[in-house]
């Protein structure tokens, strides 16, 4: 792969990353939210791929092939599952059937309706963490000045998105979308800063976040069974009595 | 060369005035089309404007030189900028002024006056129209401006004509992600600009929903004729710009005469296909709520302002 091409597809793929965790950000739709996110995990496997063919790693493509399977494809789909537990169908995305069927099912559930921080005010705090993530890891690109360190400051924006969508959002499932945000950011440091991390580490990180999902998964199921809703804000009430 | 410069200006400011209101009955009849309508013809907004040309010129009771010389300030705003912008070809006369800067500032003049004109008139819906349009100015401007930033970084200059002539040297620059992020988010502000369906409906009257309907709802005759022309032409204009910022091929960097015409027909080429497109969407997309229109700029800010970031952190050529 020529240099140039190498660098026109890094940062292609480092864009896509950083657009994904915005529109995180932007969209209220539930559904959509694990759609873009299934974007973002095929991004991240781009990055990886781009890095291993560039270095002629081919453990980085074999681990890249693994962090697309895991993010663009299993994640979202449990996720599309929880979202869809509630219907009583399996995998079905059940926002267009939310809306048809308003009289059976809660259409707040389908969305963000109410979130903590409101989405113009988010869209502002994700430019200036972009920002703060540019001028923090200024230092870190100086160092050693490559197409990929260069784009370090795509990872860590992409942390502190998902952090921030993590604090803003109310829905068990939008937070799911923003802790997933965030540990595709560290991943993506990871491989930027690094070429990634040994692929055994990665196949241990990979698994516990498939873990931390699956129990997160029949958490919010059980919630909703508890509840009848996943707004987060009710547990806290709960809390004090 | 200088003589081809001058016929490039002049053909440009020709093409935009008697262009733009065909432009906006090709977009109304493609609508038209698509939603089954038989539509009243691309010389429609012609014969609407011969039409208001020729009634008598008629002011309300107590409007001032502000209600008076706006129609005049936004055509003549929107045809200095027509001539200043490279759009057929990037050497002429004025090219050296054409600043992107100089350009976002004559069109917000435009609007300006124009919202002056509708508190002149001191009606409910002139002032509720006027305080609209400010608001989605006021969001609007920042994001043209990061915008413009983005795609001025690699040149290392906010002159259009020299963005234009470097995109032109190196094709692989609008498909880099801060070119690809600047052109949507332009794309966004102009359809805001230009007051297109998910910000204003221009071809409503209905008092809700209405801006910029509401801010011009006294003028008639001449100077109603001159307020749809000039909003004609600012449609054409920014369609005009964000063709030639997006796919720049075509445009003239030489000075001979068959080039010039080649790059007149290629423009209006563009516009048409941008305004084809713009139209059919249009069909498919719903009017947003006017509280969620700041929603939709903060996007396209954010995405203005990642197009920036990323010409700086990746591909490193700012850092160089």
């Amino acid at each position: 792969m020529t240099s140039g091409a190498y660098t026109q597809l890094l940062d292609l793929a480092c864009g896509v990353l950083l657009l994904c965790a915005v529109v995180v950000l932007w969209q209220r739709e539930l559904a959509v939210l694990v759609r873009v996110l299934a974007v973002q995990g095929a991004a991240l496997a781009a990055i990886a791929a781009v890095l291993g063919v560039h270095e002629r790693r081919w453990g980085l493509l074999v681990v890249a092939a693994g962090v697309g399977v895991l993010r663009a494809g299993v994640l979202p789909y449990l996720l599309r599952r929880a979202l869809g537990a509630r219907t009583g169908g399996a995998a079905d995305p059940p926002p267009p059937a939310a809306y048809r069927s308003p009289y059976r099912e809660d259409v707040s559930e389908a969305r963000e309706t109410r979130p903590v921080v409101n989405v113009a005010a988010s869209l502002v705090t994700a430019a200036l963490l972009t920002l703060l993530a540019y001028a923090a890891a200024r230092p870190l690109v100086a160092l050693h000045p490559t197409p990929a360190t260069r784009a370090l400051p795509v990872g860590l924006a992409v942390v502190l998105v998902g952090f921030f969508v993590l604090v803003a959002r109310r829905r068990a499932i939008a937070q799911v979308v923003g802790f997933l945000t965030l540990d595709n950011g560290i991943t993506a440091t990871a491989f930027l800063a690094a070429s990634g991390v040994p692929p055994i580490v990665e196949l241990g990180v990979s698994f516990d976040v498939l873990l931390a999902v699956l129990v997160l998964h029949v958490l919010t199921t059980r919630m909703r069974a508890a509840f009848g809703g996943t707004d987060l804000d009710d547990l806290r009430e709960l809390s004090d009595r | 060369m200088s003589g081809v410069g001058y016929v490039a200006v002049g053909a440009q400011v020709v093409v935009v005035v008697g262009g733009a209101p065909v432009l906006g009955g090709w977009m109304r009849q493609v609508r038209a089309r698509l939603e089954g309508r038989a539509g009243a013809g691309v010389g429609q907004p012609w014969r609407d404007v011969r039409k208001l040309l020729r009634k008598e010129a008629v002011t309300p009771v107590g409007t001032g030189p502000a209600f008076r010389l706006a129609p005049l300030l936004l055509v003549a705003t929107t045809a200095v900028v027509a001539a200043l912008m490279p759009l057929a070809s990037t050497r002429t006369p004025v090219s050296g002024s054409a600043d992107l800067i100089l350009v976002v500032a004559l069109l917000a003049l435009g609007t300006v006056a124009l919202a002056l004109a509708g508190l002149d008139t001191g009606t409910a819906f002139g002032g509720m129209g006027a305080s609209r349009e400010m608001t989605i100015a006021a969001l609007v401007e920042p994001t043209i401006l990061l915008a413009v930033f983005a795609v001025s970084i690699p040149v290392g200059s906010t002159n259009l004509a020299a963005i234009i002539a470097g995109t032109i040297h190196h094709p692989a620059r609008p498909a880099s992600p801060a070119g690809l992020l600047a052109v949507a988010a332009l794309a966004v502000a102009v359809l805001a600009e230009a007051g297109r369906i998910p910000v204003d409906n221009p071809a409503t009257h209905l008092e809700l929903t209405m801006v910029h309907e509401a801010m011009v709802l006294e003028y008639a005759g001449p100077d109603l004729a001159l307020v749809e022309l000039g909003s004609q032409m600012r449609l054409a204009v920014l369609l005009g710009l964000l063709g030639s910022l997006a796919a720049p091929w075509g445009t003239a960097t030489g000075g001979s005469l068959p080039l010039l015409g080649l790059a007149l027909v290629l423009l209006v080429v563009k516009t048409a296909l941008l305004g084809t497109l713009l139209a059919a969407a249009e069909v498919f997309w719903a009017k947003v709520r006017l509280f969620k229109v700041p929603e939709l700029l903060a996007g396209s800010f954010l995405l203005a302002l990642l197009a920036v970031v990323a010409s700086y952190f990746l591909t490193g050529e700012a850092v160089r």
